[in-house]
């Protein structure tokens, strides 16, 4: 991957396929690291499942949903000699309190940090994609925060898709004007 | 700055125009979004062709959206145009570039831009 806002885009989609009605994609930059955590309230995944996960070659047809994009998750963040976490609650172990948190950590200085690119685009493709889940996106940096609570969107719209073009433009440049306020 | 409030009045305006768009949809355009597609460069394929649909007024007429992995990654960013009474088709090594010619050929025209299909690819 060329950005790590498409590794986010290819793993948060990984959520919405396990049922997350919300997918919550947090990212904290320090001067030195960048944490990216990615987490949701569905199905979840059983300890079996979340040990083979990392492994490109353990897909079957069940885990279909897994593949490559966890390995290319993982190697874009210990390539930077960061971390990389997957915790796990299976629906069927914990019915009251399941999910999935996939957390890496990346080293911004290093030589082989892939840059953040545009994590905008990112996210209003996984609204277009999937309008009918929510999606919370929190990116704190040193000198501010930029955020986006879909369900603060759907209260105002009502039973407008998300996944319309004109409310698609809105957000993108709602999170853009965010990111140039700080930046300026 | 953007403010929350502002859908209220996007929303005011959306209302008629939704209604109006009900009961059609007839053509579909799929984009294959899984970790192939997407590292092939699907995004901004994905993107073109939603602002093609809606730049062009095609909305009533055609939704855009996205799947997984349609089988052929080597071929990726894939794209499938699906029309009711046609056969389905296949648009390979796609870029948003070309997604502009197959709104404007396929999508409006109702000519397939034969160059850019699975077939063409693979003969």
């Amino acid at each position: 991957m060329k950005e790590i806002s498409l590794n986010i885009l290819d793993v948060a989609k990984n959520s919405v396929k396990a049922g997350a009605a919300l997918t919550t994609i947090t990212l904290n930059e320090t001067e030195e690291t960048l944490t990216l955590i990615i987490g949701d309230n569905g199905c979840g995944m059983s300890e079996e499942t979340v040990k083979n996960v990392c492994d490109p070659f353990y897909t079957t047809r069940t885990t279909r949903k897994v593949g490559l994009g966890i390995p290319l998750l993982k190697l874009s963040a210990e390539q930077t000699g960061g971390s990389f976490e997957i915790i796990s609650r299976s629906q069927e172990d914990f019915p009251d309190d399941h999910g999935t948190t996939v957390t890496a950590v990346f080293y911004k200085n290093h030589i082989d940090f892939t840059p953040l690119g545009d994590v905008v685009f990112s996210i209003v493709t996984l609204i277009q994609g999937d309008p009918d889940v929510d999606f919370l996106y929190t990116h704190n940096m040193p000198q501010g925060t930029v955020s986006l609570d879909t369900r603060e969107l759907r209260a105002q719209l009502g039973d407008i898709s998300l996944a319309e073009f004109e409310i698609i433009a809105w957000i993108s440049e709602y999170l853009k004007e965010q990111y140039a306020e700080l930046n300026a | 700055m953007k403010s929350l409030a502002e859908l209220q009045a996007i929303k005011e305006k959306m209302q008629n125009k939704v209604a109006l768009r009900e009961g059609s949809g007839e053509m579909r355009v799929v984009v294959g979004m899984a970790t192939c597609g997407i590292a092939a460069g699907a995004r901004p394929v994905l993107s073109a062709f939603v602002e093609e649909v809606a730049n062009n007024n095609l909305a009533g007429k055609v939704t855009v959206s996205q799947t997984g992995c349609i089988g052929i990654c080597q071929f990726e960013p894939v794209v499938e145009v699906y029309e009711a009474d046609k056969e389905k088709v296949t648009y390979v090594k796609m870029t948003a570039e070309k997604a502009k010619r197959v709104v404007e050929e396929h999508i409006k025209g109702g000519k397939v831009v034969a160059e850019y299909t699975f077939a063409a690819h693979n003969a």
